[in-house]
């Protein structure tokens, strides 16, 4: 059981999407986990051979149990004593997370659905539609629920097992439903957060009108699937500005200190409706053009509403841009999300008097705080960090 | 030929991006931001989908009058029926 984000201490196993002798390939996606914060597709961290399944769908695991045997090329299956896994997924920070694939518009393919184990009822969606895990859609069968008459609090309106066990009667856990759960998670990492980093903020309130003007220009006559938004831009620019000054990106590890990323894997806060949120990241955001990082985004708040996204994106993020979007308060001090060293917290646009060659004349301007881990940055690095996101959105056409 | 419910078709697109929502509590009023919480990128989500569903192309001036379903029922039918 992978390690999904910070605090993260078990996980449900919903749905197994391969079976022994299967051959995968790190970064495959093989099984979908429930979280707190709900359905995470979990990828592969080895190449090899699917030899056993260890986990059973429905039970919930701690993070470092194992799930499966992996084989290598060429390796002997293990004694069977033992419930060891053969290289058990190392939930540490950035380096040991696999690449995810590129993002796309649309879902990565996940791997051809196996058989079911003999155990499990991995049917296909029902008839009205509802998306259920394998895992709920037994629990419910088990408890004699109509799946019916559930209404999904999962992402997507997906079915979860708290959702199975909040309509049995009599079956009421004590823990909450799955929005109780996803505060928890949050309160748990955010309180570790506030307990553990020493948080330092500096603010700037930036002139966005180029950027307005420069997009007005670019999707005039574009139809909407090629639009670029000024959420995109602001991305890009927090992006660059990382790989500009190093001490905002990466993870601080308990033992060893910063550990800076050579990768800029920029995580994007998502509100979810309802409550809580999540942070997916742009794996290699770096590499990616303003357009890619559009298309990225999108793609990452289609999947966060369909409850798609990857283990890899929960975890590798080495900085977080947080926006309030395009309306609402003027600035936001956020809480950096751990391991991370920084976080980008972004305010609504605002119309606002700015001097322009010593006149007063009106502007979009945003505010940016950053904030900033005091064990492994300074004043003037995120002073740095801030000047280079501003000289960035000036000439958003070289982004 | 009688016209389509443009205010299905623009519920069944606000769902598709936005699966969690019921399109039986999408009342006429209800402001897609301010009470369905679509955030922007939601939003060109919507627009793209109503482009593919009707040919529509709405540019980002007129997002205001697709904020509730009552006025993007207008709107689309004004809107496609210009489109020809």
């Amino acid at each position: 059981m992978p390690s999904l984000g910070a605090d993260m201490e078990a996980g449900t196993l919903v749905e197994w999407l391969v079976k022994p002798g299967d051959s995968v390939h790190r970064g495959d996606v093989v099984a979908v986990v429930e979280t707190q914060k709900g359905a995470i597709e979990i990828e592969i961290f080895e190449d090899g051979t699917v030899q056993d399944l260890l986990a059973d769908l429905g039970h919930s695991l701690p993070v470092g149990a194992p799930l499966a045997t992996i084989l290598a090329a060429g390796e002997a299956p293990p004694e069977r004593s033992g419930e060891r896994p053969a290289a058990p997924p190392d939930p540490a920070p950035a380096e040991a997370v696999p690449p995810a694939p590129p993002p796309e518009p649309t879902p990565v393919e996940t791997p051809a659905k196996s058989p079911a184990p003999p155990q499990a009822s991995a049917a296909p969606p029902p008839a009205d539609g509802k998306r259920i895990s394998p895992a709920a859609r037994r629990r419910a069968a088990e408890l004699g629920v109509d799946v019916g008459a559930i209404k999904g609090s999962g992402p997507g309106g997906a079915i979860l097992l708290a959702d199975v066990a909040h309509a049995a009667p009599g079956q009421r856990p004590a823990e909450g439903g799955p929005m109780a759960q996803m505060r928890k998670a949050i309160a748990a990492a955010m309180t570790r957060s506030k307990a553990t980093i020493p948080h330092f903020y500096l603010s700037e309130t930036i002139n966005v009108d180029p950027a307005i003007r420069f997009l007005d220009d670019r999707n005039a006559g574009v139809p909407p699937a090629g639009r670029v938004l000024l959420g995109a831009v602001l991305v890009r620019a927090a992006t660059l500005a990382a790989q500009r000054v190093p001490a905002m990106n990466g993870h601080y590890v308990e033992g060893s200190g910063f550990v800076p990323s050579d990768t800029v894997n920029t995580g994007v806060a998502i509100a979810l409706r309802g409550g809580g949120l999540v942070a997916p990241a742009l794996i290699d955001a770096g590499a990616m053009d303003l357009d890619a990082t559009m298309a990225g985004m999108r793609d990452l708040v289609t999947r966060a509403r369909a409850g798609r996204l990857r283990g890899s994106e929960m975890t590798a993020g080495t900085i977080t841009v947080s926006s309030l979007g395009d309306t609402g308060a003027e600035a936001m001090t956020g809480v950096i999300f751990p391991p991370q060293v920084a976080l980008v917290g972004l305010g609504a646009p605002h119309l606002r008097p700015w001097v322009v060659d010593g006149r007063i004349a009106p502007r979009h301007v945003v505010t940016l705080t950053l904030s900033a881990d005091h064990r492994v940055s300074d004043g003037r690095q995120a002073a740095r960090y801030i000047a280079a996101f501003e000289e960035l959105v000036q000439t958003p056409e070289e982004l | 030929m009688t016209d389509p419910d443009y205010r299905a078709i623009f519920v069944a697109a606000l769902t598709g991006v936005a699966p969690d929502i019921d399109p039986g509590d999408v009342g006429d009023d209800d402001h897609i931001q301010d009470d369905l919480e679509l955030d922007s990128m939601d939003v060109l989500n919507l627009v793209a989908a109503l482009h593919e569903t009707l040919g529509v192309d709405i540019p980002e001036r007129d997002y205001p009058q697709i904020a509730t379903a009552g006025l993007a029922a207008a709107y689309l039918a004004r809107a496609h029926r210009a489109a020809g």
